[in-house]
């Protein structure tokens, strides 16, 4: 008995409170996700690339023929980097199915790894990601003539709506990777959420839609977002939007944090 | 508490939907060495294993795990158990000494630890050349023993390895032989799944034999064969006797037809190979001395134990030696 116990002892490393452990494997896979989207660069690529060429397309094509009473450029940035971060986030759920259908996931479940270690991962490699893209989108946007009027606070408060709402995108996304079936069916949810831009103030106002879609436009989570962003960089008034834009993040966060770890747990 | 058994598996029971994948499995798996589970596809391999190995709940049954149930003591199970799929179940964007570092990490070594044992696993498998080297540029050889060192950071107790061989080359499928050989020395346990009769005759001590969700044999090698009889009687037709005459011969053989080929006029039937005995077999198959054109007596292999339990009466038709040709076995598996 005694033998098996040293046994024992030196085939593990002696015992830590069970959140230290839960503690160090949230680490291991956010150091994992990391990892794995640096080396994605097909992924970074296209992450990058269609928001750039989609702020291009808008700046100079149509720019011309939008009357926004700003300039142009100045209006649309928030849109595009709104795409892009939603674009950005929306990956996540391809990356986290593909972990589900491969075996890799069996090994970490009989290795114990808990399903939130592993979405958390995949959840901060996200947010990484996408503020390293939205960087450089707005790089590009100042190189272009993105002209913000915005303090040191305004752009603060920027980043910061626009980071709580990646967070809950790819909560979600990660949610929508643990339903989806294969890679492929939730590669589906990028185009859901890139076509949320369209019926929001992001690349033209809302009263130039038709009325019964203003008020979905005006509501729905993305606009929110889009229009407290816009109104911080731009000194414009920021008012209630910004509330909204808020609770509907902390809103999909809280939810999809939920179903995510009631869905992982029925699976297999 | 002290058992001598690594798994005891009773009644187990698995089905999905409407289809029944295991029916009543039982397993007595001994401590130390190789247990092989034998089966063609199909047959419920990667289902038992999944359940063995804390993944999939069983239906009914009672399954034991290194002494703890893997029912309501997962956690303990897990503790003592590594798993190597069927699939590889690795990063591929990770270099192969990334992939085990992180196994490593996740069993809660200490960062320098955890890359000590990396680097040993890396040279145990031959990979330290390859170590820095991205998985996806690995060949599947390379590979599988990757996913192997992978399931060994922990050092199980009992390892799973769900078909360690299948679509491996003879030389790299020697090597992986080699390492199970040299880890069932090490007194853990090994439980595999193949498909090929061989790898279990050469690795394993004890066999357990599936088909259609159900233990059809159970024992050591030297056990299973003496079920069929020690020896085999190969007959050849004299291609002048025709086809009807091969029919006729196979039905009236029945269940001693351990093979059948029509296309090389070749039944096998099961003897104890004494002269008295194979003279009255040809006596009772060629009483007019002119049907038989060869015989061959030789000592009964695995894949003749293992096609006369798995078989299914099929008079007449091809029933070839499973590892020659997988794509018959699969096509019968279809039929269950
Ligand atoms: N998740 C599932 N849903 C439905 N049917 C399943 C599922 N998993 C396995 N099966 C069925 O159960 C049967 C046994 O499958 P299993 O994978 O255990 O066989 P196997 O012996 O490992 O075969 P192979 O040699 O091909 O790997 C098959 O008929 C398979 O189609
Ligand atoms: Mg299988």
């Amino acid at each position: 008995m005694s033998e098996l116990a040293l046994a024992e002892a030196t085939r593990r490393p002696a015992p830590r409170p069970a959140i230290v452990d839960a503690a160090a494997d949230v680490t291991t896979m956010i150091g994992r996700s990391l990892r794995l989207s640096l080396r994605s660069v097909d992924g970074m690529i296209t992450a990058l690339a269609l928001p750039i060429m989609l702020m291009l397309m808008f700046v100079y094509l149509f720019g011309g023929a939008l009357r926004t009473g700003i300039a142009y450029v100045d209006y649309v940035v928030p849109g595009v980097l709104l795409v892009c971060a939603g674009f950005g986030a929306a990956t996540t759920a391809v990356t986290v199915s593909s972990d589900l259908t491969t075996g890799v996931i069996d090994r970490f479940r009989s290795m114990d790894v808990s399903g939130a270690a592993l979405i958390t991962g995949h959840v901060v490699a996200s947010v990484a990601r996408n503020l390293v893209s939205t960087a450089l989108v707005v790089a590009v946007a100042l190189a272009i003539g993105f002209r913000p009027s915005a303090g040191v606070g305004g752009w603060l408060a920027a980043v910061g709506v626009l980071a709580l709402f990646v967070l809950a995108l790819s909560w979600l996304s990660a949610t929508i990777g643990i339903i989806a079936g294969s890679p492929e069916a939730a590669n589906g949810f990028t185009f859901f959420v890139s076509f949320l831009a369209y019926p929001s103030s992001a690349f033209v106002p809302i009263d130039t839609m038709p009325s019964w879609l203003r008020g979905f436009a005006r509501d729905q989570p993305v606009n929110t977002v889009v229009e407290t962003t816009r109104a911080t960089l731009t000194g414009g008034p920021v008012g209630s939007v910004a509330w909204h834009a808020v609770l509907w993040s902390l809103g999909i966060i809280a939810a999809s944090v939920a179903a995510s770890g009631m869905l992982f747990n029925r699976r297999g | 508490m002290t058992t001598d058994l690594a798994i005891e598996a009773v009644g187990l029971a698995k089905s999905y939907g409407s289809t029944s994948v295991l029916d009543h499995v039982d397993l007595r798996v001994p401590r130390g060495g190789v247990f092989a589970l034998l089966g063609p596809n199909g047959a419920g391999k990667t289902t038992t294993v999944r359940i063995l190995a804390t993944l999939t709940r069983a239906d009914a049954g009672h399954v034991r795990v290194a002494g703890h149930d893997v029912g309501t003591q997962r956690r303990e199970v897990r503790r003592r158990i590594s798993l190597t799929g069927q699939y590889a179940a690795l990063d591929e964007a990770q270099t192969g000494e990334e992939n085990l570092r992180m196994m490593g990490r996740l069993l809660h070594l200490a960062p320098q630890l955890a890359r000590r044992r990396a680097a040993e696993l890396l040279e145990r498998f031959d990979l330290t050349a390859a170590g820095r080297r991205r998985v996806e540029t690995y060949s599947g050889g390379m590979r599988r023993r990757l996913d192997l060192a992978a399931s060994l950071v922990g050092e199980p107790e009992i390892i799973f390895l769900d078909e360690p061989t299948t679509g491996l080359d003879p030389r790299s499928r020697a090597a992986m032989w080699e390492i199970v050989t040299g880890l069932a020395t090490t007194g853990v346990t090994v439980f595999l799944t193949t498909q090929y009769l061989d790898e279990a005759d050469r690795l394993a001590d004890h066999i357990a034999v599936v088909d259609g969700g159900r233990v059809v044999a159970e024992g050591t090698t030297a056990q299973l064969k003496e079920q069929v009889g020690g020896r085999r009687l190969d007959v050849e037709l004299a291609a002048a006797a025709g086809p009807e005459a091969f029919a006729t011969l196979v039905r009236q053989l029945g269940p001693r037809a351990v093979t059948a080929d029509p296309a090389r006029r070749t039944v096998g039937i099961a003897t104890d190979g004494t002269a008295a005995h194979v003279r009255a077999l040809l006596d009772e198959i060629d009483a007019g001395r002119d049907r038989v054109a060869h015989f061959d007596v030789h000592t009964t292999t695995l894949d003749d134990v293992f096609l006369a339990l798995t078989a299914r009466p099929a008079p007449a038709e091809v029933r070839p030696i499973a590892t020659e040709n997988p794509s018959a076995t699969e096509k019968r598996s279809e039929h269950v």
